[in-house]
C-alpha cells in the first residue's frame, strides 16, 4: 500500500504510531465539568471580594474566616487549579514540539498547580484554625 | 513529531499572514491568552492566601504590591481576563451542544464576550465606588 505523495502522515510517524491517541475524552469532560463549577465560583468570588474584602491583614482574615467564604475559596482553588492545569496541558501539547521541553513543561504543569493548590488550601485552614 | 524531519514538499497549513483578522479568530486567541494570564493570577492568589496565613508582616508586603498602581492595574486586568474567559467559556459550552456555530451567530457571541470583558471591570468598579 503506497501512500499518496502529499499525505499528511510521514512514513516515520506511521512506524512510530503517532497520531490519534485513542483517548482524551476524559480530559475533554474534566475541562467542561470544572468550567461549569468555575462559572459559578469565580463570579461569586470576584463580586463578594470586591464588596466585602477590606484591605489590610485584618480585612483578609475577616474575609477568610467567614465560613461561606472559606469553603468557597477552597473550592475555587481546588477546582480552579485543576482546570488551569488541564488547559495549560493543552497549550503545551499544541505549541511545544521538542520532546524534552515538552516533557519538562508537562511535569512542571503537573507539579506547580498541585503544590500551590495544596499550599493555598492549607493556608485557608491555618487562618481558620490557627497554628 | 519526535525526531521526524519535514521534507519541503509536504503540505503546510494555510499561512497565518494570509488570513484577514476576524472576530472569531480573535476570540479564540483571547481565550488562550486570558487562560494563560489567569494561570499567573491563580499563582498570585495562592501566594496572597499563604501570606495571610504567614502573618501581618508578610501580608503587609503583599498588600504594598496590591496597593501600588501596577497592583491595581493587574487586578483590573485580572477581572477583565476572568470576565472574558467566563463569557467565552460559556460560549464554548454552547458550541459543545452543537448550537451557535453558524458564522453570524458565532460572530455575535464573540463580540458579546469581548464587550463583556470590557464592561465587567468597569461595572465592578462602579459597583464598589458608588455603593451597593
Amino acid at each position: 500500500m503506497s501512500a499518496p505523495k502529499n499525505a499528511m502522515r510521514t512514513p516515520l510517524g506511521k512506524v512510530r504510531h503517532h497520531g490519534a491517541g485513542k483517548e482524551g475524552t476524559g480530559h475533554f469532560i474534566a475541562t467542561r465539568a470544572t468550567s461549569v463549577a468555575l462559572a459559578l465560583l469565580l463570579p461569586w468570588f470576584i463580586v463578594t471580594a470586591a464588596l466585602s474584602l477590606r484591605t489590610g491583614y485584618l480585612g483578609a482574615i475577616d474575609f477568610l474566616t467567614t465560613p461561606v467564604n472559606a469553603v468557597g475559596v477552597i473550592l475555587l482553588v481546588a477546582i480552579g487549579f485543576y482546570h488551569m492545569s488541564l488547559g495549560m496541558q493543552e497549550v503545551v501539547l499544541d505549541y511545544i514540539e521538542r520532546p524534552l521541553s515538552k516533557a519538562l513543561l508537562l511535569l512542571l504543569n503537573a507539579f506547580v498547580p498541585l503544590a500551590l493548590g495544596v499550599g493555598a488550601v492549607f493556608a485557608v485552614l491555618i487562618v481558620n484554625f490557627g497554628v | 513529531m519526535a525526531g521526524a524531519t519535514r521534507p519541503g514538499s509536504r503540505p503546510v497549513s494555510p499561512h497565518l499572514t494570509i488570513w484577514r483578522w476576524h472576530i472569531t479568530m480573535l476570540s479564540s486567541i483571547l481565550h488562550r491568552l486570558s487562560g494563560i494570564a489567569l494561570y499567573g493570577a491563580a499563582i498570585g492568589f495562592a501566594f496572597w492566601l499563604m501570606a495571610a496565613a504567614a502573618g501581618p508582616e508578610t501580608f503587609a508586603k503583599v498588600q504594598t504590591v496590591l496597593n501600588a498602581w501596577y497592583g491595581q492595574a493587574a487586578l483590573y486586568l485580572i477581572v477583565a481576563a476572568s470576565a472574558y474567559h467566563l463569557a467565552n467559556g460559556i460560549r464554548h459550552l454552547v458550541f459543545d451542544t452543537g448550537a451557535g456555530l453558524e458564522p453570524a451567530d458565532a460572530d455575535t457571541s464573540a463580540w458579546f464576550a469581548v464587550l463583556f470583558a470590557i464592561a465587567a471591570p468597569i461595572g465592578l468598579w462602579a459597583l464598589v465606588t458608588f455603593g451597593a
